[in-house]
Formats: C-alpha cells, structure tokens, sequence
C-alpha cells in the first residue's frame, strides 16, 4: 500500500503535556487534534509528524473530564481544542486564545456528540 | 427592454455553499464565459445590485446575513438560487446546521440546477430573472407609488 | 493621542468570494490583533457517515470544497482503501495523479487570479483564469465535471483516459505552459506586485513549522514539507521537488504557487509517460473495519482524512483536518502589526478555503 505506517499510542490522561512537551523537543510537528465519539467514551487523537513519520498520541475517556490545553505547547492548538469544545462538549483547560463556544456557532450545541439529521421532507419555515 | 435590464447589477453571496458553485458564478466574469457583455457588473453593495444570487442552503449563522442582503437591496429585485444547494439543501439536506434551500427564508424568482451548476446555465438562469425583473418593475410603475425605498 | 478600535471585517466581503469573519483591533491603521470567527458556511457533514454508505461518503468528501474536490475524494478513498486492504491497480493511481495535478492548476490559478484582483489588477485576474479555462476543458472532458469531477471511487476512478486523449493533453501542454510562463513572469517580476507583497505579512521558518503552516503558506517561508514526497498515488514514482522560498512574505507566498502550476505541467508529463495499462479499480468487498489516517497534498496544503469503520456499511466517523484550519493560526500572527489597507492581500495570501475550512 501506499500510505505510511502509522503508530498510535494509547496514554493516560496526566501523561498528556509530557508526552507532547517530548515530541516537540524531538522536532516534530501538530499535525491535527480530532475526538472520536465511540460508544459513550471520546477518543481523543493528537498526531504528530517529523519527516513523514506519523505518530499519534490518544486519550479515551468520557464525556465529562476535563484535559489540559497543549496550547502552551504548540501555539497553534486553539484551533482544534475550541472545535473539540464546540462540536464535541469536551471540556479544554488553559487555552491561549479561548473562544468560548464561539469558534463554529451551530443551530444546536455539541452536535457531534448526538448527530441529529433533519431527515427528509419539506424546509421548516420561518 | 428597459435601462435596468440592459445593465442589471448583481450581488453575489456564499451561503454555506462547497465553493463549486461559487467558483462558476466568478468564471462567468471570466473572458470566456464575459457577462459584462450583458452589462452585467458584480458589485458588493446590496444598496447597488438588482439581482441576489445565492449559492449553498441556508445555515442557522448565516439567515439573519442573508434578510439583511435581501432587505438592503432596492426594488424591484429578484433572487437567483444557484446549484442544488440553493434550491433545496442539495446533498446537505440532512446536515444538522442546514435549515434548507433559500426559498424557506426569502422569496426566489429562479432556481439554476446543477452541482456544480455550470456557467451557461447561471448566465441562462440571471437573463431568465431580467425578464422577470422587468415585469416587476411595470407593476411597481402603476399608478399609486410610495415615493420612500425600502420594503412595501 | 491614538486610540483602539475594533472593525469588523466580513462575512460578506468583496476581496473575499466565501464569507469569514475577522474582528480587527486597530491602532491607527495598524492592526494589533485580528480575532477570526467561523461558522457562516459550516454544513456538519462529517455527521453524514451515518447517513450514507460508505462508497456513497466519497461524493460528500468531494463536495467538502469544490475547489480541491477531487482531492479530497481521493485522499478519502485511500483512507478506506488502506483499511479494506485493496490494492488499486497502477493505471489507477497515475489517473489520479494526473487529476490531482489539473485540479492543482486549476485552484492556483483561480488564487492567483483572486490575489491579482485583490491588489487591483484586473487584467491579470482575466490573464489567470483565462488559463484556467483551459485546464478547467481537460477536467471536464476527461471527467465529466469542470468543478466536480466525480471520478474517484474506493478501489479506484470511475473512468479511464483513453490513449489517444492522453496524447492530446500532453501536446496541448506546450502552448499552455509558454502562456503560463508569460504569467510568470508578470506575477514574479512586476514592479506594482513587488510594492504591494514584499515584506508584507511575514512569516519566519519556526513560526511556520511549529503553529502548523502547510502547503504554499509553509513553503513560502522556507518549510520543505511537501505531502507529495511521502508517494502516495503514484507521486513515488515521479520525479518531483517541492518549490520552496525563503522570505516568508506575500511575495514568497505568491511565487511558491506561480512556480508549482509550472511544476504541475511537469509532473502531468512524467505521469503520462509513464502511465501503464491495465484495470482501473478493483472491486471492494466486504466493509471497512478499522481505521487510518490518510494525508495527501491539497493545493492549500496537507489534509487529513481519518476514518473509523466497525465493519458495518456505516463509517462510524469520518474526520476531515483541511489546510485552511491549520493555516489559520499563522495568519492570525501574520496580521499582527500589519497596515489595515493590506489585510485582504494578506488574508489571500494563504489561500483561505473556508467551505473546507469549516464543513
């Protein structure tokens, strides 16, 4: 196949800013923040990415913990962290720039954490 | 024909559209597809334009911005919904954040198809509102006129 | 005395084709802060997976950006590829390169023609996307779509390129790129394009790297990173160097582009040469169980598509990370201190995309 090997290595929660203060060390860098709603535990995903290596960091956990903000780390981490918060409900602490909820305005809150779909039929007026 | 149709000026707004249809409406600007040659001339002031058109549905963030454009706008003026998006939420229908295509917040005189919708078929969908145009603008000239812009 | 205040620029913008909106704090007429906002053209449609099938998803993939449409239908292909075990034969993976390349055309040729405009030059505008046409003819007669080809499908494209076609395209390539270069030349030396984009939002090298910069954004301040490199497709079988530049400016940035639709002619070539004959898709069986993340080169940068299956015909997630919302915290930093008049340049200048940006 043609894609890369990829690692992902399952950590705790309170390991988090170590093992990521580690890889920016080493040089890699952020290449995306995502949350993956499986069952009622998120996955959370952090991958990382030094010549074309790909490494990915993941925590499991529920809905209402709290994680640290990477933010401090690498600068640009606000972006994901307020998307996971807005989409997902996760709760980010320590954010360098905090939109609070204002990152991606939706009809509903969370959407992602209970997909709903319109469904078929004619638009609802006004 | 009228002055207002020999040079209709048009407002474009991206409503939560992939870009597609967008992308088209500005190719028809383009020297191959030239609408200037219609007198046609893309403005971004809605207090200027007489034609809307509107690519992607309607999404909860952007309905106020989008009653704002209509309102703004003089009459007579008409709405052109372009692409599948426009017309009916298009293969976003179901999207939670979609609300549906334009018509279940402003009134649309011209639905284009397509997805995208080809520029051929906008130009032919922005003549199609002249006329349309044209029409309201004869009603609006019978007899009793209120001489203030704005909504009647 | 000088004082703070905010204007607010956007949603519905003329520099700007798709509406973002920017608080910028201004002293004077320089920016101090700039504070984006999202969400004018967010749709959700990652939530679809439950909805659609998974062989249907890639239609929603492609419909994410109609610009980079078919990269992103191709990147999410071989993200379930890779998770179904498929091996795509080779014809395949070269028809997809050749379509990722006009597909790479087409968007910077659309950006450079949006960033002329934006600096007031309309007659370049007109110069770029009349070439554009021409690549935008070759789409649509080898897919079927100008903007939306519609091509790509798990296991692998839709159509093939006949021989005789493929010739053609090739041939026809000559006069297209001494016209390119004519552009070229307009854009990398004209004294008025100099004024407006050297040493204007600037960018350094660990800025860039480490807030997550990517493609031209990336490249444009001398960041080597080039997802084409890793070979996916069948760029591992091409001859091929990122175009890099070093000042990290507008220019810089402008200039990575020029250079990589001239780059993208080469590469059409290679691809064309050495295209082998046989299948064009294996056929999927089963359904997708597992997960992969699969990146490739937009026109913008590297996108991510990550997929979870559960062996059920429903993806259980389908995530897209595309280009513009990693760029945006570098240009958050660019506009810091520059001049109110060359925020839309600069806005440009990294090539926003926000129907991708926001999905």
């Amino acid at each position: 196949m043609t894609i890369e090997e990829q690692t992902t290595t399952v950590i705790e929660r309170d390991h988090l800013i170590g093992r990521v203060e580690e890889f920016k060390k080493q040089g890699y860098r952020l290449v995306q923040m995502s949350c993956t709603k499986v069952g009622d535990l998120y996955e959370i995903n952090y991958s990382f990415d030094l010549n074309y290596q790909f490494r990915n960091l993941r925590i499991v956990m529920d809905g209402q913990t709290e994680i640290a903000s990477i933010s401090g780390i690498y600068w640009g981490a606000f972006v994901y962290e307020n998307e996971m918060h807005d989409l997902f409900g996760i709760r980010v602490v320590g954010m360098n720039v905090d939109f609070g909820g204002n990152l991606i305005r939706t009809a509903k809150k969370n959407p992602f954490a209970n997909p709903t779909f319109r469904g078929e039929g004619p638009c609802p007026g006004e | 024909m009228s002055t207002l149709s020999k040079s209709p000026w048009i407002l474009h707004y991206d409503a939560s559209s992939c870009n597609g249809c967008d992308i088209e409406v500005l190719a028809c600007l383009s020297p191959l597809y030239d609408v200037e040659r219609f007198g046609i001339i893309n403005t971004g002031n809605p207090k200027h334009a007489d034609v809307l058109v509107i690519t992607g549905g309607v999404n909860e963030q952007n309905r106020e911005v989008i009653k704002n454009l209509y309102h703004q706008m003089p009459d007579p003026k008409v709405v052109v919904a372009v692409g599948i998006c426009a017309s009916s939420g298009g293969v976003f229908r179901e999207c939670y954040n979609i609300v549906g295509g334009i018509d279940c917040l402003i009134p649309v005189d011209v639905y284009v198809p397509g997805c995208a919708a080809r520029p051929e078929s906008i130009i032919d969908g922005i003549v199609k509102a002249l006329s349309i145009l044209e029409e309201k603008k004869e009603k609006m000239a019978l007899p009793v006129r209120v001489a203030s812009g704005g909504e009647q | 005395m000088s004082r703070r205040i905010i204007v607010p620029f956007g949603p519905q913008h003329p520099v700007l084709p798709e509406p973002i909106h920017l608080d910028l704090v201004l002293q004077d007429e320089r920016v101090v802060e700039a504070i984006p906002s999202i969400g004018y053209v967010h749709r959700g449609l990652e939530t679809l997976v439950a909805k659609r099938e998974f062989p249907e998803y890639v239609y929603i993939a492609e419909r994410t950006c109609g610009i980079c449409s078919f990269i992103h239908g191709m990147t999410y292909c071989q993200a379930v590829e890779q998770v179904m075990n498929l091996e795509v034969p080779d014809r395949a993976l070269f028809l997809r390169t050749i379509w990722s390349e006009y597909s790479r055309m087409h968007s910077h040729l659309l950006w450079l023609g949006l960033f002329a405009d934006a600096l007031g030059f309309e007659n370049l505008f007109m110069a770029s996307w009349k070439l554009r046409e021409f690549v935008l003819d070759v789409l649509e007669e080898t897919t079927g779509g100008r903007v939306i080809q519609g091509s790509c499908k798990v296991g692998g494209v839709r159509r093939d390129i006949p021989g005789e076609t493929l010739d053609r395209m090739v041939s026809d390539l000559s006069c297209f790129e001494r016209d390119l270069k004519e552009l070229a030349h307009v854009f990398l030396r004209d004294e008025s394009i100099i004024a407006r984009t050297r040493g204007v939002g600037v960018l350094s090298r660990d800025d860039a790297y480490y807030m997550g910069a990517m493609g031209p954004t990336a490249r444009g301040s001398g960041v080597a990173i080039d997802l084409r490199e890793t070979g996916y497709a069948a760029y591992g079988k091409m001859n091929f160097r990122p175009v890099v530049e070093m000042d990290g400016d507008c220019y810089s940035r402008c200039a990575v582009r020029m250079k990589e639709v001239i780059a993208s002619v080469d590469l059409i070539r290679q691809a064309a040469g050495k295209i082998p004959e046989g299948e064009i898709e294996v056929k999927p069986k089963g359904n997708p169980d597992g997960e992969c993340f699969s990146r490739a080169e937009q026109p913008r940068g590297e996108l991510v598509h990550y997929i979870k299956g559960d062996g059920s015909r429903h993806l259980v997630r389908s995530r897209i990370r595309t280009p513009t919302l990693t760029n945006l915290p570098p240009l958050v930093k660019m506009l810091g201190g520059c001049e109110l008049a060359d925020v839309p340049v600069i806005v440009l200048s990294i090539d926003p995309c926000i129907g991708c940006m926001e999905r």
